[in-house]
């Protein structure tokens, strides 16, 4: 008896399932369009981009170009961490590894906070109309491409440039700046500054514009002067911003902008400009070691992803503002 | 804005300081273009003498920009970068509007899968390399396709139109519904006459990303009459710089030299004459993308 009734509870738990089986089966069906318009998309993702992680497995095998690309991936053997070890005991390790660290780090203190400053900064202005014309003419650069940014960069540079015209005003003497590693960086950091700076300001603009003006008011019935106004309202209201944004530059701190280098970095400067995304192209792109290149490229996607996971926990944990 | 409390002295040379540091960045941002400009419309020598200081054109020609559109590879990138634009673009809008739609729609089986799938490509890839040997692999290789197709959809882009389509009230996909339309339907007669303006932004994202492109021309293309602009841009302004300085002399040369300046300003001013439109939609275009970032 007992195992009847158990039978029939289990009957209608599957007429159960089996209608919210059929439920779901029918919304597909009504949405049948949808998939549809899904379908190239997928496609695109699975061949563009789910591809070629499936093809990070020849960091850990030998590439020939007699064999098609697939034939690589199932049908060589395998040969471990071999071109890891010889990245990692190689000479170019310990250079593009310190440089493409301290290349960000410096994005990180100059780069990242210049389009915050100039936010604040504007925030100040009263005349609507300058505030305008100094957005307007700030966003520019980020359209110019960077084949024309390393244009300039070269011509205003050279040793008959702008800037070593005014420095000679000073006295002081011809500085060869793309020429001489130790002013890559340099060189680096305030092109993109130059560029990204109006770009990077709309978004703590529009934090900006979003913060209540009744906390202003009890800033001022509190006797908070414009500083103070700055320090204890504008600054917190645009803090969840700045997180937002410094955990996403963090997630890309190991991807140094590969265009640009290539575009401004030489031989006599690779001492401090070769970084990983420089050193890939060279040995990949141009000496065909792709295997190899595709192990120390491997290596700079787990750091990126491993930076942008802690960075995220860590502002979780610490601050309530988080990607996921 | 901050109130105004009292206008106190130290207050005053505050604001004094801040526009002039202001002004000083809109120079500094306006100088080179200045510069380019005039240097291109100046007499070679002149230019050469000017030590990178220039503000208006000094010994007046046009003979530069003669040489420019003679210069067969200029004329020849040109009408290869129109065509990625105006290609690349398209394809970009198509499946881009089409994920957009999909994925913005409430019941969906599925749709908060693909949505991680997608996402995730944002945060990590399969790198220079293996991207090189698959597309290669697919026959795109010094191909027009190849600078084309591996970018056919920004995720960035994505997620702006997909947050405009979910802000389109469901009542008139619904009403439709009961009218017998299918989804193709209800997006082209509907969503997308609704979401012309976020098209443009997204679109104008695309075409500016496409005609200042030239790293997946320096991967992909070897045949020279495959080249964008962009490359033969590169070409002209960087693998001349050595020579340059050593025949600064020369006045042939010195020719050759301000062609990279009237090269610059033929690359550059479709994109500033698209600024103004650009300005206005794409302020709006990172909003958006700030939301739902």
């Amino acid at each position: 008896m007992s195992s009847l009734k158990n039978d029939s509870a289990v009957l209608a738990g599957k007429q159960r399932t089996d209608s919210k089986h059929q439920r779901l089966w029918l919304k597909i069906v009504q949405r049948r369009y949808i998939y549809l318009m899904l379908l190239p998309v997928l496609l695109y993702f699975l061949v563009f981009h789910y591809f070629p992680m499936i093809g990070i497995l020849i960091a850990f095998k030998d590439y020939s170009v007699k064999y098609t690309f697939w034939e690589n991936i199932f049908h060589t053997p395998w040969v471990g961490f071999k071109h890891f070890i010889s990245f990692f005991e190689s000479f170019y390790f310990q250079r593009v590894f310190w440089n493409t660290v301290i290349i960000n780090l410096y994005g990180l203190l100059f780069t990242f906070p210049a389009p915050i400053l100039l936010a604040l900064l504007l925030n100040e202005v009263k005349n609507m109309r300058f505030k305008k014309t100094v957005q307007s003419i700030t966003y520019m650069p980020h359209f110019i491409s960077m084949v024309v940014i390393a244009g300039l960069v070269i011509d205003f540079t050279s040793s008959t440039g702008v800037i070593n015209t005014i420095l000679n005003l000073f006295g002081v003497e011809k500085i060869q700046f793309l020429i001489e590693p130790e002013w890559f960086r340099t060189v680096y950091i305030i092109s993109a500054i130059w560029q990204e700076i109006g770009w990077g300001s709309i978004i703590y603009l529009a934090a900006l514009a979003g913060i209540d003006a009744e906390l202003y008011e009890a800033a001022v019935i509190d006797g908070a002067g414009r500083w103070k106004q700055m320090t204890s309202v504008t600054i917190p209201c645009i803090t969840p911003t700045i997180i937002i944004l410094l955990i996403l530059k963090i997630g890309q701190m190991m991807n140094v902008g590969v265009e640009k280098i290539l575009l401004l970095y030489r031989p006599t400067t690779y001492e401090t400009a070769d970084v990983i995304s420089s050193y890939v192209y060279r040995r990949g792109m141009i000496e065909m070691q792709y295997s190899f290149s595709t192990a120390v490229g491997l290596f700079n996607s787990i750091i990126n992803f491993t930076l942008l996971v802690s960075a995220n926990q860590f502002s979780k944990k610490f601050s309530e503002t988080s990607l996921w | 804005m901050a109130m105004v409390t009292k206008a106190t002295p130290s207050q005053k040379i505050f604001d004094v300081c801040n526009y002039v540091f202001l002004s000083l960045l809109v120079l500094m941002t306006l100088y080179p273009c200045i510069y380019v400009l005039a240097a291109s419309l100046s007499d070679p020598n002149e230019v050469m003498k000017a030590g990178g200081f220039m503000l208006w054109p000094k010994g007046f020609q046009l003979d530069t920009y003669k040489l420019v559109f003679k210069n067969r590879m200029i004329l020849v990138g040109y009408k290869n970068t129109i065509f990625y634009v105006v290609v690349g673009t398209s394809i970009n809008l198509i499946l881009t509007i089409f994920g957009a739609y999909a994925l913005s729609r409430n019941d969906v089986p599925g749709k908060n899968a693909i949505m991680m799938i997608i996402i995730f490509t944002m945060f990590f890839r399969g790198g220079m390399i293996p991207e090189f040997l698959i597309n290669k692999s697919l026959g795109i290789y010094d191909n027009r396709l190849a600078v084309i197709l591996p970018y056919a959809i920004s995720v960035y882009n994505l997620i702006i139109m997909r947050t405009f389509f979910q802000n389109i009230p469901v009542s008139l996909e619904e009403s439709a519904k009961i009218d017998g339309a299918n989804d193709f339907t209800i997006l082209f007669k509907i969503m997308i006459p609704l979401a012309i303006p976020s098209i443009a932004v997204v679109g104008l994202y695309y075409g500016v990303e496409h005609w200042n492109s030239y790293m997946r021309s320096l991967i992909y293309l070897r045949n020279r009459e495959l080249f964008p602009l962009q490359i033969i841009l590169r070409e002209i302004l960087l693998q001349n710089q050595n020579e340059a300085l050593q025949s600064a002399t020369d006045t042939t040369f010195a020719y050759a030299e301000n062609l990279k300046y009237a090269t610059i300003v033929v690359a550059t001013v479709p994109i500033l004459c698209v600024y103004p439109f650009l300005q206005k939609f794409f302020v709006k275009g990172v909003m958006i993308g700030a939301v739902k970032g």
